[in-house]
């Protein structure tokens, strides 16, 4: 194979520019490969966080010609747009270092989220689930933590405004809100637009979904159903009622 | 002029935030004290999350005639007896709480059809034990861990790697770690230490872990006095991917199999009958007719009757002995062309099982080589995934030789003697990372405080500080591939007297080297630095594993000699091999003795 420039974005908090680097990439490559490549053979010091290379741990996230992607699961083919590939970091976060961004602030918004309240265990001391009821929520349960949702999420993104939990939140509390066995309610938190997850700052773009590298339907099976929750146990007591009642049938997209 | 480092004080400093790390925190915390944990990659991200398969606890869901007795047999069996029984006994009696407190805590296993968890078959498990989430287990375990933990009341420190362990006389009192975004350094005091730092793998060329696994653990505890064991025992997992060259190494779930997948070589023959060790006949199906047969009674509705069920095939034999195999198939050339073989899951189950129940491989050969594996056998060869040996610890509160130092997960050693069965590593971590919690916390509870010694933290810092201010020497990449290709050929699957004295050779010249090594740019998030640090540590270990392996005269479990190629029954089948430095810090190997089983548990050993 030919070589492929890699333009980079090196630099820090204050400052930083695209660099060109050209590679010569082998059958199979993946852009975490050349980036290694890179550190390996022309800069040590070039900064990215990957751990599994199997699109397992969510630590590799970048902007791969402007579209945010897990290096480890790019093949350089797939990516090539006139001998070139542009990788930069998430661009929601702050730049700790070349491809680092600081994603601390994704860890306190998960420490807002009250645990799982199950109900109390049979008599035997266990719990019965039946395979249809974990079905939705190991959907959930497959996050990876990427935070790609996060960084393409125009309101986190563009508006900055950080009282809104993000997509990924909402994975995370509809995974607890629909848990078989949680007895708990988080909607209050949800509701919150200020200290809580501000659920109605989402205007339902799917963007997130689209990015999501695990098939996450975020919008339609978490985001939304949340929405008519919150919507049901605030404005309309009578939806708020039949719920309980029925429990809740709405059909998750698989 | 000194370098400035920040400071905190701790009842229980935890090091490593993978399952055995989180576990041990939660549980200090639990038990009143202040906790710190601390790992070098973002929380969630440690190898942990990268396990696939399951954990192995006998809750007999799927089949009932299991029980902890022959789960105690088969880890023992499969460690060919030189396991710390005692861990073995405790692991197997309390794995199953273990997973049932994870469900408690949030955790969603896969269901049995009456709603209670599902467990499936795996290498030299008897019944099929492996609770599961798919194929993505680990991220099940760790997830759950790591929110429970972030409600427990535990100080987080991610991003900082921890660069020695400090001690007040012969106790352990604290470590030293930076901070990798920023290299500011961090002096720790604590009245009790756990290691949970996990493995070594980056020590071979092809493996199947991250750039994590540099033994830092393991070497930090040696050089603060701590004995390891049985650091000779380094599992290659017979299934890793071979093509394309840019993945070889990654992992292929045993689970595969366990779902009926079967080993092939290039003339399409399952050769894995072929190699049947007289240990295992009784159990393992000899013929292709019962293999097959055995697959269709896993799937049946109601469970074989035990007296008339087939045998378990031999393609889930434990792992030491399909690597074997394998290994001896290529060199035999009956290989794929890539040098390895098939592994075929395509033509035994139907597309839509697959996807099911093995939906990240699915995607991961799909995405990764290019390979649709409900259509095409997989092409997989061993790759370097686990190390038994590790820090010698007290069964019950997983103490180390070293007073205040405790380790728990795959640092320690004796769990799994001389080869690990798939799914009982992350039951380990449950088990010991919990023991390893309520110890540190009782230690630190009925022992004082502890002195701090600034001698001892600035000179760690001045060693890591070096590299930086070279202005020539070789670069940390360069000695980590020598080291990493010398393992693999000097110190591999199959080892012989004169390419293990060459291996030590090899880690002696490349530590020689390492002291001139040399460093560009700064501390402030320096892949290069980091690398250079923990070389440090990989080069102790691979010493360490080199020097067991010379002095481990016969073959057993994961450890297989040329020149000496029958397993022992008498000198080697009752001893351990100890790493522990000499009165002047230079390492030297002893045979030590077993520990002596009682009577009671050694019965449920025969037959
Ligand atoms: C691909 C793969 C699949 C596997 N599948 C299975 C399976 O199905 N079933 C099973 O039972 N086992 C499986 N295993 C094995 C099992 O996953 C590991 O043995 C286990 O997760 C190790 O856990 P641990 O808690 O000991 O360490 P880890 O999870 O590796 O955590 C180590 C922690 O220590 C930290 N650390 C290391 N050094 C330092 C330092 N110097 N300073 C600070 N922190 C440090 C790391 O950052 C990390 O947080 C698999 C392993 C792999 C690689
Ligand atoms: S659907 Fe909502 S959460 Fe997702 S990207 Fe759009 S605004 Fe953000
Ligand atoms: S929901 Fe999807 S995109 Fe968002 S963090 Fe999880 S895995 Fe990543
Ligand atoms: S390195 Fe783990 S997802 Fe890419």
């Amino acid at each position: 194979m030919a070589d492929v420039r890699f333009r980079v974005w090196r630099g820090n908090a204050s400052s930083g520019a695209f660099v060109d680097y050209d590679v010569p990439v082998t059958e199979g490559w993946v852009v975490l490969d050349a980036i290694h490549w890179i550190q390996a053979q022309l800069q040590n010091d070039l900064a990215v966080r990957w751990n599994c290379k199997a699109g397992k741990c969510g630590s590799c996230s970048a902007e791969i010609n402007g579209k945010p992607r897990l290096m480890c699961m790019s093949r350089i083919e797939d990516c090539v747009i006139d001998g070139t590939i542009t990788v930069q970091p998430m661009a929601t976060f702050p730049p700790v270092k070349d491809l680092v961004t600081d994603v601390a602030w994704n860890y306190t918004v998960n420490q807002r989220i009250p645990p799982l309240a199950p109900k109390p265990p049979e008599a035997d001391g266990t719990w019965r689930m039946q395979p249809y009821d974990v079905d939705r929520v190991q959907e959930f349960r497959k996050c990876i933590e990427c935070f790609l949702c996060q960084d393409v999420c125009h309101v986190l993104r563009d508006h900055q405004t950080w009282a809104f939990g993000g997509p990924r939140f909402m994975v995370r509390t509809a995974s607890l809100e629909m848990h078989p066995l949680d007895t708990g309610s988080r909607l209050a938190l949800l509701r919150d637009a200020r200290d809580g997850l501000g659920l109605g700052y989402c205007n339902i773009t799917k963007c997130c979904t689209e990015v999501c590298p695990e098939g996450i339907h975020i919008t339609d099976n978490a985001i939304i159903p949340l929405k008519e929750r919150v919507v049901g146990e605030y404005f309309d007591p009578l939806a708020r009622g039949l719920t309980r009642i029925l429990g809740w049938t709405r059909e998750p997209r698989t | 002029m000194a370098v400035p480092y920040t400071t905190s004080e701790h009842d229980v400093v935890v090091i490593g935030a993978g399952g055995a790390g989180l576990r041990a925190a939660i549980e200090a915390a639990q038990q009143g004290c202040s906790t710190a944990l601390i790992c070098k990659s973002l929380l969630g991200k440690a190898h942990t999350v990268m396990a696939e398969g399951g954990v192995a606890a006998a809750m007999g869901n799927v089949d009932s005639h299991d029980n902890w007795q022959i789960h105690f047999r088969d880890t023992m069996r499969g460690g060919k007896f030189l396991n710390n029984f005692k861990m073995a006994e405790l692991h197997a009696r309390e794995a199953p709480d273990r997973v049932r407190e994870l469900e408690a805590w949030g955790a969603v296993f896969d269901r049995t059809a009456d709603g209670r968890i599902l467990q499936r078959n795996f290498g030299g498990h008897r019944f099929p034990r492996l609770a599961h989430v798919g194929d993505r287990t680990g991220l099940e375990i760790i997830r759950t861990l790591q929110d429970k933990a972030v409600h427990s009341g535990i100080d987080l420190f991610m991003e900082m790697t921890v660069i020695g362990l400090t001690k007040d006389g012969d106790r352990v009192s604290g470590c030293v770690a930076y901070d990798r975004k920023t290299g500011e350094f961090h002096a720790f005091t604590a009245k009790a230490v756990v290691l949970a730092t996990g493995g070594i793998g980056k020590s071979f060329r092809i493996n199947s872990n991250s750039w994590e696994y540099t033994g830092d653990g393991h070497a930090m505890a040696y050089r603060a006095g701590a004995e390891l064991i049985d650091m000779e025992f380094v599992q290659f997992h017979p299934t890793g991917m071979v093509w394309p060259p840019s993945v070889a190494g990654l992992l292929v779930t045993e689970g595969v199999r366990g779902e009926g997948g079967v080993l092939k070589n290039n003339q399409g023959e399952r050769f894995m009958f072929n190699y049947i060790a007289e240990m295992f006949q009784a159990e393992t199906a000899d013929t292709e007719a019962e293999a097959n047969r055995w697959l269709i009674e896993q799937q049946a509705a109601v469970r074989p009757d035990p007296r008339t069920a087939a045998r378990r095939p031999p393609d889930l034999l434990p792992r030491d002995e399909v690597a074997r195999a394998i290994d001896a198939e290529v060199k035999a050339g009956r290989g794929s062309l890539h040098g390895g073989v098939f592994l075929d899951i395509a033509s035994r189950r139907t597309p839509a099982e697959i996807r099911r129940a093995l939906p990240s491989m699915y995607q991961q050969f799909k995405e990764l080589a290019g390979v649709d594996i409900t259509r095409e056998p997989m092409e997989i060869g061993p790759t370097c995934h686990y190390i038994m040996g590790g820090i010698r610890v007290d069964a019950a509160t997983a103490l180390s030789t070293v007073p205040g130092l405790f380790a728990a997960g795959e640092v320690a050693g004796g769990m799994h003697g001389a080869n690990r069965l798939g799914g009982n590593s992350l039951s380990d971590l449950l088990v010991f990372g919990r023991r390893a919690g309520l110890g540190a916390a009782d230690f630190a509870r009925s022992n004082g405080s502890v002195g701090q010694d600034p001698e001892q933290i600035e000179g760690f810092i001045g060693e890591v500080m070096a590299p930086l201010d070279r202005a020539s020497g070789p670069g940390p990449y360069e000695i980590a591939s020598q080291l990493a290709a010398s393992m693999e050929k000097n110190v591999g699957i199959i080892r012989q007297a004169d390419e293990l004295e060459l291996g030590i050779a090899k880690v002696a010249e490349l530590a020689q080297a390492y002291r001139s090594v040399r460093v560009v740019g700064g501390r402030d998030f320096n892949p290069g630095w980091n690398l250079a640090i923990d070389l440090h540590n990989m080069l102790t270990v691979s010493e360490a594993i080199a020097r067991a392996a010379i002095t481990r005269q016969e073959s057993r479990g994961a450890h297989t000699r040329r020149d000496f190629p029958r397993t022992d029954k008498q000198q080697w089948a009752q001893v351990n091999v100890t790493i522990r430095a000499d009165a002047d810090g230079l390492m030297t190997a002893t045979p030590t003795p077993l520990l002596q089983m009682t009577p009671e548990l050694a019965k449920l050993l025969e037959g």
